[in-house]
């Protein structure tokens, strides 16, 4: 039993690491954007190294935390919810890490006109994957905060689809070629998906937190 | 040939155990929470330790209902009431071990002609009714206490499932003492006034009655019972029959376990006395009934809608069904024994 209680322990701080890695993630993302937004490609690069670096320490933590649950038959009740649930969140970290990776490559040509809905937009997306990894943390920990946090990334991912819509609006008033306005409304797009992920995870924590209460 | 005789009760032990320790372990087991290694040493150990430390006080009450006299006639009423319960389980017909004993116990009575005592045998059936209803009744405000603090209480997720899996251990542990305690009466209590045990001092320190040496090879019979077959039916209830999650399994252990210890410690008896309350009647109860009791309680807090009512009838028509057909198959069989195998099976 307390080699039973002491993995447990190791669990729940690889849980938390690969957390903290995923919230580091969302918060290097951020930050890449405002870097590419205020022209220092230099800091994007450096950005981009660091979200991948935490984003296989997530994969490699997701991997051991599942081979882990599994051989000391941990949680039977909700170990598919747990791995479901660290799967999917680390979809958000792997999306952010691979939008950057876009910005890097195609390098858009934003307009000086966008660039603020642009920062709300990532902004908005970020707080939303934010609000995910709270809502995330409160499953393992404090199962009746979780609708506390689940509102608040159903808002903020609302919000990112309005400024979404309204900035591929802008986008196609612009007089520039229709190649450019599609380029730059697929980058809406993909900053937008970042809180479309999040909210998949809320989806299904909303249903595994019914589960958690007793 | 003693061990002949006492051949019915081991059986009835090796079901019992069998049986009833999936209703100790068995959500716990098939939820995959607790080795089944584990359980059945846990639930062994405990079993004997009931059955030997607690098991008198329901045992007399049988002795009470009927003082059988001859090891002949003890062998066919648990070999009666085992057949009852095999052949009833064949027929996926409702079916407790306590209710079969019973019933044997009057056959004897009625073929020997003793007179049953009216007295006795209503406080045997009232605790029949009593037991499903006081298990209900105890998981609900158990199941209250536990939702009020496990939904409280800040653990993680996986604290959580460590002591889930502690407390199953040790509340699956009471229950197999309860079980040992109250049902070996129904294993071993007929055999309790003509088995030839002398009382014994183990290493000139402890004493080691007659009684308890007849218990104590009950309580073997009932771990080899867990051992040898409750497996497949620790996995057939954990899996099918009653899916219950891990909290609500400790709270059905839980209340069949206190269940069980009332209607068999004497100590809990003679404190209320002491109190001037009425004392709770030492009777072998069934746990099968007391764990549909539980969930029952359960679902009626939950808002089930869907209470299987053909089951709550299913086992009233038990408490009325096994003990006829377990008192028939004594009263013929005795007839056999004593006529044709010119056996002595007990008399006046």
């Amino acid at each position: 039993m307390p080699i039973l209680l002491k993995s447990t322990k190791i669990i729940e701080a690889q849980i938390d690491e690969f957390l903290n890695a995923v919230s580091e993630g969302v918060i290097v993302f951020q930050q890449a954007i405002k870097d590419y937004l205020h022209n220092d490609r230099e800091k994007l690069e450096s950005d981009l190294v660091s979200i991948s670096h935490l984003e296989n320490r997530a994969d490699e933590l997701r991997r051991t935390i599942e081979t882990q649950l599994y051989s000391h038959s941990l949680i039977p009740e909700h170990r598919g919810d747990v791995l479901g649930l660290l799967e999917s969140i680390d979809n958000v970290i792997d999306t952010a890490k691979h939008l950057l990776i876009q910005f890097s490559i195609e390098s858009p040509d934003i307009q000086l006109a966008l660039i603020k809905d642009f920062l709300d937009l990532t902004e908005q997306s970020a707080q939303t994957a934010e609000a995910i990894v709270l809502a995330t943390r409160a499953f393992f920990r404090e199962v009746h905060a979780i609708k506390d946090h689940l509102h608040k990334v159903y808002f903020y991912e609302r919000e990112a689809d309005k400024t979404s819509e309204q900035l591929k609006r802008r986008i196609f008033a612009l007089k520039i070629d229709l190649a450019r306005k599609m380029h730059l409304a697929s980058f809406v797009q993909h900053v937008d998906s970042l809180a479309d992920r999040a909210e998949a995870v809320a989806d299904r924590l909303s249903i595994y937190a019914i589960k958690r209460i007793i | 040939m003693t061990l002949f005789f006492l051949s019915s009760g081991l059986f009835l032990g090796w079901s019992l155990g069998a049986n009833d320790a999936a209703n100790i372990f068995g959500a716990a087991v098939g939820s995959k929470m607790i080795r089944f290694r584990t359980a059945a040493i846990i639930c062994s150990v405990f079993v004997i330790l009931g059955a030997v430390v607690s098991g008198a006080g329901a045992s007399e009450t049988l002795g009470e209902l009927g003082a059988i006299n001859a090891i002949a006639g003890a062998f066919i009423v648990a070999a009666a009431a085992g057949f009852t319960v095999f052949w009833m389980s064949k027929l996926t017909l409702p079916v407790s071990t306590s209710q079969a004993i019973v019933g044997a116990i009057i056959g004897w009575n009625l073929y020997t002609g003793t007179a049953t005592n009216p007295q006795i045998l209503s406080k045997i059936v009232s605790t029949w009714i009593l037991c499903p209803i006081l298990a209900a009744a105890f998981a609900v405000v158990l199941f209250v206490l536990f939702r009020f603090f496990f939904n409280r209480a800040k653990f993680h997720l996986l604290e959580l499932d460590f002591y889930m899996r502690l407390s199953l251990i040790v509340i699956g542990a009471f229950g197999a003492y309860s079980l040992g305690a109250n049902n070996i009466a129904n294993v071993m209590g007929v055999f309790v006034s003509v088995a030839p045990f002398r009382d014994l001092d183990l290493f000139g320190l402890i004493p080691f009655t007659g009684q308890g040496q007849l218990f104590f090879i009950g309580g073997v019979a009932i771990a080899v019972g867990v051992y040898t077959y409750s497996e497949k039916v620790m996995h057939t209830i954990g899996r099918s029959l009653f899916r219950l999650s891990p909290e609500t399994a400790l709270v059905v252990v839980l209340a069949h376990a206190l269940v069980l210890f009332i209607f068999s410690s004497r100590e809990l008896a003679q404190l209320l006395i002491s109190i001037g309350l009425p004392p709770i009647p030492l009777v072998p109860v069934s746990s099968t009934h007391a764990v549909v009791g539980a969930i029952l309680g359960i679902g009626l807090l939950k808002n089930a809608r869907n209470i299987n009512y053909r089951m709550l009838g299913e086992i009233a028509l038990g408490w009325m069904v096994t003990p006829v057909v377990a008192g028939a198959i004594t009263f013929v069989a005795l007839f056999f024994l004593e006529n044709v195998f010119m056996q002595d099976v007990g008399r006046i």
